[in-house]
């Protein structure tokens, strides 16, 4: 690890460009490749060129999983960066180690840096700040779910376009027109217990879990088996021994399929923007996420995913000056307007949105506002602030198993989140014994 | 009588083995030993506290029905994939061992799968079988098929063993290639001037004659399928649908790598050695007592 973690290192540096002497350097670990790390590229090249005390110097390092790893297994052998990019689920993992990182708020206090914690967009914010409104990481790339449609595939089915989508009543109907007009594959999903779950629950305003979702405390269990979520994974297991619903994989397997053009309706992240409006081939919408009109007469907001930026311990005073100068730098107006627009991931700070809207963006690229709208409706509530649950990745693979064998009929809704909650639990004692 | 060679000393000996020993101590004792270590705990994945619990771990992990499931898996993918990619090897060396012209393209030709990354292969397999694009499962839907490994287990499980098995075959294959070429052909002759068919010979003569190599691949084999599919079962199925593909191997790393548990993790890696052990055991006090060298 190290030797690799030391040529990495090398490489790093050797490439960047003037590492000047006087200049502090600022290590930071993420995990976007492809369009996205070039976005990254260009921030931090931006900031870069903007001072010339500090330097930031950005690496890649695997996907969301094998970055945290990395910033792990760095921190243990004393080589750990100055920022480490993790996704929400990890966000449990890193509250609890004490030691291994520096709070935001903190690191912002003391470096000087201009940070404003009222201008982040609540919804957003709250998923990384403490139940006393401190900010611990800053949110970096955050998306949240909406429906897709594939007005073409509407057509070819005989069914209107514009119809109304807004509630799963709706769209159940909708589905059984579509099956009826030849559309084989009227529904996928990518991220099903982000989507059919864990917003499922937020959105209706119920508890996934206790304790405030787990914010609360590491004492907490999970509630995804009440009648909310088991109704709606009932209506989704009938859709799918049906074939109105056509499930491809645990992960976003599905975006491929929709992308093609080959399935009529795809509930997936609002960041699938970038890719569906490049690759499609077809005319395509944003819809808002549907809700359930018999739970409830107008939705909550959704949750956000995507990851945050944390700040690791064990640097010089002279080094966090420049993480803070940077992570203000991220959060100005204009780069995030910027990053809001070529991604689809959401603004973080309010002004960001009202400088994209200002300068005309919603109105030329109509749905890109509807997951800010969907986010932003309404004031979170103990249900609809977000998760933070211990050892959720290995959760998410319980939640994704159990998803598995309601889709292939052989279990009801109710058996198989009954399980999926004895389990998960199992895994939440665990977590709190081993950071007590 | 046996041949010894004597030193007069002590040095020149221990020198001579002192790298053996050392690489051994350092690349297999050494991480065994912590693993060992580890698993009496419940460590945080900073390595900032950590609790000791010790056999918790395994109390943990043997009153958890899934994980127990998951020996039955691996068994029956173990099983599947030693057989899947030695039968077909031996087949295949028998024939290319009968060719008189071209043996050397068709020897060639059928060591390339083994130059195939296990990851890559799964990726190559997962393709062909994609449930929605792959070639393999749409002309199965002409065929009135509907394959569907997303969902259905024993179709996940047999696509993993054939994806794993099938790099494997090359290996074997110049094994048991090796081995064939090797057998006298005065004693096949002589079993053919007896009237002994080509079947008859390969059963009475040649398989008896290749049994040392089929033990060694057998070890080899099954040491594989436990160890080293995983990059296969990542990319295929993730360990699903279900826990259908998950084997131990498997739930090592995920617990590990994405769940941050080292404890239970190690304790896994404790279990999968006695396990190893006890089958490597069990091989050679048994199926090496009927083995001809």
């Amino acid at each position: 690890m190290n030797k690799q973690f030391l040529g990495a290192l090398a490489v790093t540096t050797a490439l960047s460009p003037v590492a000047a002497m006087a200049q502090t350097e600022v290590q930071f670990w993420h995990a976007f490749t492809g369009r996205l790390g070039e976005l990254v590229k260009a921030q931090v090249e931006e900031f870069n060129a903007s001072q010339d005390e500090f330097v930031v110097v950005e690496s890649h390092k695997g996907n969301y999983s094998e970055t945290l790893n990395a910033g792990i297994a760095a921190f243990r052998a004393g080589e750990q960066p100055h920022i480490l990019m993790v996704f929400e689920v990890g966000t449990a993992t890193m509250m609890s180690a004490e030691g291994a990182i520096k709070p935001v708020y903190e690191v912002m206090a003391e470096s000087g840096a201009s940070f404003d914690p009222d201008a982040y967009i609540g919804a957003v914010k709250g998923y990384y700040t403490t139940t006393d409104g401190e900010m611990l990481s800053l949110p970096f790339n955050s998306s949240t779910p909406v429906l897709w449609v594939n007005r073409d595939a509407f057509e070819a089915a005989g069914v209107d376009p514009d119809t109304d989508l807004s509630t799963w009543e709706k769209v159940g109907d909708v589905l059984e027109q579509l099956k009826a007009g030849g559309e084989d594959c009227p529904l996928v999903t990518a991220w099903q217990s982000w989507i059919h779950l864990e917003n499922l629950s937020a959105y209706h305003d119920v508890p996934f879990a206790s304790q405030d979702n787990g914010f609360a405390g590491l004492n907490t269990e999970l509630m995804l088996n009440g009648p909310a979520q088991v109704a709606h994974l009932t209506a989704m297991g009938d859709w799918a021994k049906d074939g109105k619903f056509i499930y491809t994989g645990r992960r976003n397997e599905g975006g491929a399929n929709f992308r093609a053009g080959e399935c009529a309706l795809f509930t997936e992240s609002s960041a699938g923007y970038a890719g569906i409006s490049s690759e499609a081939e077809f005319e395509f919408d944003v819809r808002p996420l549907p809700y359930w009109e018999a739970l409830v007469s107008e939705p909550q907001n959704t949750i956000i995913g995507g990851a945050s930026l944390w700040v690791m311990e064990g640097h010089d005073p002279e080094a966090y000056k420049g993480v803070g100068e940077f992570l203000s730098f991220l959060s100005s107006s204009g780069v995030q307007a910027s990053w809001h627009q070529n991604t689809g991931y959401l603004p973080i700070t309010a002004d960001a949105g009202d400088v994209t809207r200002a300068a005309g963006f919603y109105e030329q690229n109509p749905g890109t506002d509807i997951a800010v709208i969907q986010m932003t409706a309404k004031e979170p509530t103990a249900n609809s602030k977000g998760l933070r649950l211990g050892s959720f990745d290995q959760i998410r693979g319980i939640i994704d198993e159990e998803l598995e064998a309601v889709w292939s009929g052989e279990k009801t809704a109710q058996e198989a989140m009954d399980s999926a909650k004895e389990r998960g639990d199992a895994l939440l004692r665990r977590f709190e014994s081993a950071n007590q | 009588m046996e041949k010894r060679v004597t030193f007069r000393g002590w040095l020149l000996p221990l020198a001579l083995i002192a790298p053996q020993v050392i690489i051994s101590a350092v690349f297999f004792f050494y991480p065994a030993g912590q693993a060992v270590w580890q698993s009496l705990f419940i460590p945080d994945p900073f390595g900032l506290s950590s609790q000791f619990v010790g056999l918790g771990n395994f109390e943990f992990l043997l009153s958890d029905k899934f994980y127990r499931a998951s020996f039955v898996t691996t068994a029956v993918f173990s099983t599947l994939v030693t057989l899947c990619s030695m039968i077909p090897a031996l087949f295949l060396a028998v024939i290319a061992d009968r060719l008189v012209k071209g043996s050397g393209v068709y020897r060639t030709l059928l060591i390339w799968p083994y130059a195939v990354a296990p990851a890559v292969a799964g990726v190559l397999w997962l393709f062909m079988f994609n449930t929605r694009v792959g070639v393999v499962s749409w002309y199965l839907g002409q065929l009135g098929y509907d394959w569907n490994h997303v969902l259905n287990g024993t179709e996940a499980m047999g696509l993993v063993v054939v994806a794993s098995a099938w790099g494997r075959i090359s290996y074997n294959f110049l094994f048991f290639f090796a081995a064939l070429q090797s057998v006298p052909r005065s004693v096949i002759e002589a079993a053919a001037i007896d009237g002994a068919r080509f079947w008859r010979r390969f059963f009475t003569i040649v398989l008896p004659l290749l049994s040392p190599t089929a033990f060694f691949l057998l070890v080899v084999n099954v040491v594989y399928a436990f160890f080293e599919t995983f990059g296969v079962i990542h990319t295929i199925t993730g360990g699903g649908p279900q826990q259908a593909t998950t084997i131990l191997v498997y739930k090592v790393f995920s617990d590990g790598f994405v769940g941050q548990d080292l404890g239970s993790s190690s304790a896994q890696s404790v279990i999968l050695l006695i396990v190893v052990g006890l089958l490597t055991v069990i091989q050679f006090k048994y199926v090496e007592k009927r083995v001809h060298y």
